[in-house]
């Protein structure tokens, strides 16, 4: 037999294949771009829908003609004259937001911290009970809650629309997870040094896993900020309203505020797009927590 | 693990304070506040629940009638088709939710396209996810009116129909739920899955390739036994979702009522019964329904794939 030198790849055949992986590059950017932009639309939609008759746009739909010379600043001029309580809404949304995270993020990393740190009788049981916490639908345990709410004339309080959610499940198995990477080692040390158990937590712990409370910060507040169903039921007084709560009162048929809607919702939109647009790496990280290694 | 070093010994305390220095103590204060929140707001209604689905509940006065709530809904037209309602809300996301991230996660993952349009990509589908549903519900509500001159209806015209009542058909109306369900979760999938990607290690591909594994064998032997877990997760928390869900019903629908009952979803249906008839013995029956329903398949599925195993092991 003859020996055979491998010819190695022809350069007709490394140039076929650099273009077709070109052609393929040009065809994977269009594609996602496409996707992106269409994406996009509700946000151009809404955006644009600001400026024009809230009535027309009720009536005839968000559409792809546009007539540019009829819009104007009439709504947002009526937002900040004439808006109602809206930004009483706004602050009250705001104001829980900021309330439940703070607490919710103090609940959570407590527990995780004793779950992560700790060994004691108990331990599996508790976590057991974060289990199935991420199992029971709200939905369900709502009503017997709302009766209790009522009887105790809890309802049209702030306290009673962040208190169910306090223990979040997910954001306890984030903390957890996050906590168990760092080495015990500081604690000792810290106990050595004669801080007490809680020192330890808030002054050693707390600042190493300050990126875990950015990206939990984000989710829970995302949560507490969309939440709809629990607020809707307890809250009865429109000046306590939230957002989501706020808006969707303005969307009956007979309503006779459809600027307000529109400009509204964009408004609401605002603060999130600027934190995302700050923090886009927390944000991306909390709310994909649920998938951490477990 | 915890270490096992014998106990650091600190100077005593006396009072109050050496509870804050108790390494026994300490663990059971720090899970405190979550076991109050737990016992109060879970387990408490979660029994209370089961107890009011066998009674009748009249203006604050319950009488127990066994299992009669459940044999009246049973025997509901109506709760049949909340139900399957949900059910086919449900499978439907899954349907969209799981292979288009999939997609997309890989395409990005790949060598190939232009990396700022990635970037681009990664967060124009990203900021749906930060909208309300109440938002996002009123927006798709104006985009799919049902008159000539609203979005879906211009796109319908254009590929030559005639404008569609959306939101007053069964399927249409469906249709349009999925879109915002779609909208709203793809960016967030996407990234569910591109972290799993990343996770990969190259040399499983490079030594795939030097065997001579094309693209589709890579992707099948691969990268779908790897992103295993994320795939579990993402359609658990899907099916979750799906079940549950109802705010973007009532919104889109600009309340709880569509025309026969097309938007009534399962959560809906305890709505409706619980609050709007203020019949909470018979809701709570449903609310039972709807946990036995979520447990069963979130069994299924990890049963299914393999995860108890998994856990097992360790």
């Amino acid at each position: 037999m003859t020996t055979v030198t491998d010819p190695g790849p022809t350069l007709e055949a490394t140039s076929k294949k650099k273009l077709r992986s070109r052609v393929g590059g040009i065809v994977v950017t269009v594609f996602l771009l496409l996707i992106a932009l269409i994406s996009l639309i509700p946000f151009i939609a809404i955006l644009i829908g600001t400026f024009q008759d809230g009535n027309a746009v009720i009536r005839n739909g968000m559409s792809f003609n546009i007539d540019w010379l009829a819009l104007s600043f009439r709504n947002y001029v009526m937002l900040f004259t004439d808006s109602g309580l809206y930004f009483s809404w706004f602050a009250n949304s705001m104001i829980l937001t900021v309330v439940y995270v703070a607490c919710t993020l103090l609940v959570s990393s407590f527990v995780a911290y004793g779950l992560a740190m700790y060994d004691f009788k108990g331990k599996t049981a508790a976590f057991i009970a974060v289990l199935l916490i991420l199992t029971v639908p709200f939905e369900m345990l709502m009503l017997p809650l709302y009766n209790q709410v009522n009887k105790m004339d809890m309802d049209n309080t702030f306290t009673i629309v962040i208190l169910p959610f306090l223990a979040s499940a997910v954001t306890i198995f984030f903390f957890r997870q996050y906590l168990l990477g760092i080495p015990k080692d500081i604690i000792e040390a810290g106990r050595i040094d004669g801080v007490s158990e809680f020192g330890i937590f808030f002054r050693l712990i707390v600042p190493i896993a300050k990126p875990a409370y950015a990206a939990m910060a984000i989710l829970n507040g995302m949560t507490c900020w969309n939440n709809f169903l629990w607020p809707l039921l307890v809250l009865r007084d429109a000046n306590k309203f939230t957002l989501p709560i706020g808006l969707n009162t303005l969307l009956t048929p007979y309503g006779n505020n459809y600027e307000l809607l529109i400009i509204g919702s964009f408004f609401s939109l605002i603060p999130i797009l600027i934190l995302f647009i700050a923090f886009q790496r927390f944000f991306v990280e909390g709310m994909t927590a649920g998938a951490v290694k477990g | 693990m915890v270490t096992k070093t014998a106990p650091v010994t600190r100077p005593p305390r006396r009072g109050w304070k050496s509870l804050l220095y108790n390494q026994k103590a300490a663990p059971y204060l720090f899970i405190l506040p979550f076991i109050l929140t737990l016992g109060v707001f879970w387990i408490a209604p979660l029994v209370q629940s089961f107890i009011m689905s066998t009674q009748e509940i009249l203006y604050g006065d319950a009488t127990f009638v066994a299992t009669k709530n459940y044999e009246k809904m049973f025997r509901d037209r109506v709760f049949w088709q909340a139900l399957f309602n949900s059910l086919r809300y449900m499978v439907c996301t899954l349907l969209i939710l799981v292979p288009f991230p999939l997609l997309f996660a890989v395409l990005i993952n790949s060598k190939i396209g232009s990396p700022r349009i990635k970037a681009f990509f990664k967060s124009a589908m990203f900021i749906p996810a930060l909208t309300t549903v109440v938002v996002a519900g009123i927006v798709f509500r104006l985009m799919f009116s049902e008159t000539e001159t609203a979005m879906f209806n211009q796109i319908v015209e254009f590929l030559g129909f005639g404008p569609v009542k959306w939101l007053k058909g069964d399927m249409t109306g469906l249709l349009a739920l999925l879109t915002v369900a779609a909208w709203r979760w793809a960016g967030v999938n996407t990234m569910y899955f591109l972290a799993g990607l990343q996770a990969i290690p190259s040399d499983y591909y490079e030594a795939a390739s030097i065997d001579g594994a094309g693209p589709v064998r890579r992707f099948l032997h691969i990268t779908l036994p790897n992103i295993k877990p994320t795939m579990v997760y993402v359609i658990t928390i899907s099916v979750y979702g799906g079940l549950a869900m109802f705010v973007e019903s009532f919104i889109l629908h600009a309340g709880n009522d569509s025309p026969m009952n097309y938007g009534l979803t399962i959560v809906g249906y305890l709505y409706r019964k619980g609050i709007e008839e203020n019949d909470m013995g018979f809701a709570s029956a449903v609310g039972v329904v709807l946990l036995v329903l979520v447990m069963v398949i979130n069994l299924i599925q990890l049963t299914a794939t393999g995860t108890f195993k998994k856990e097992d092991k360790r």
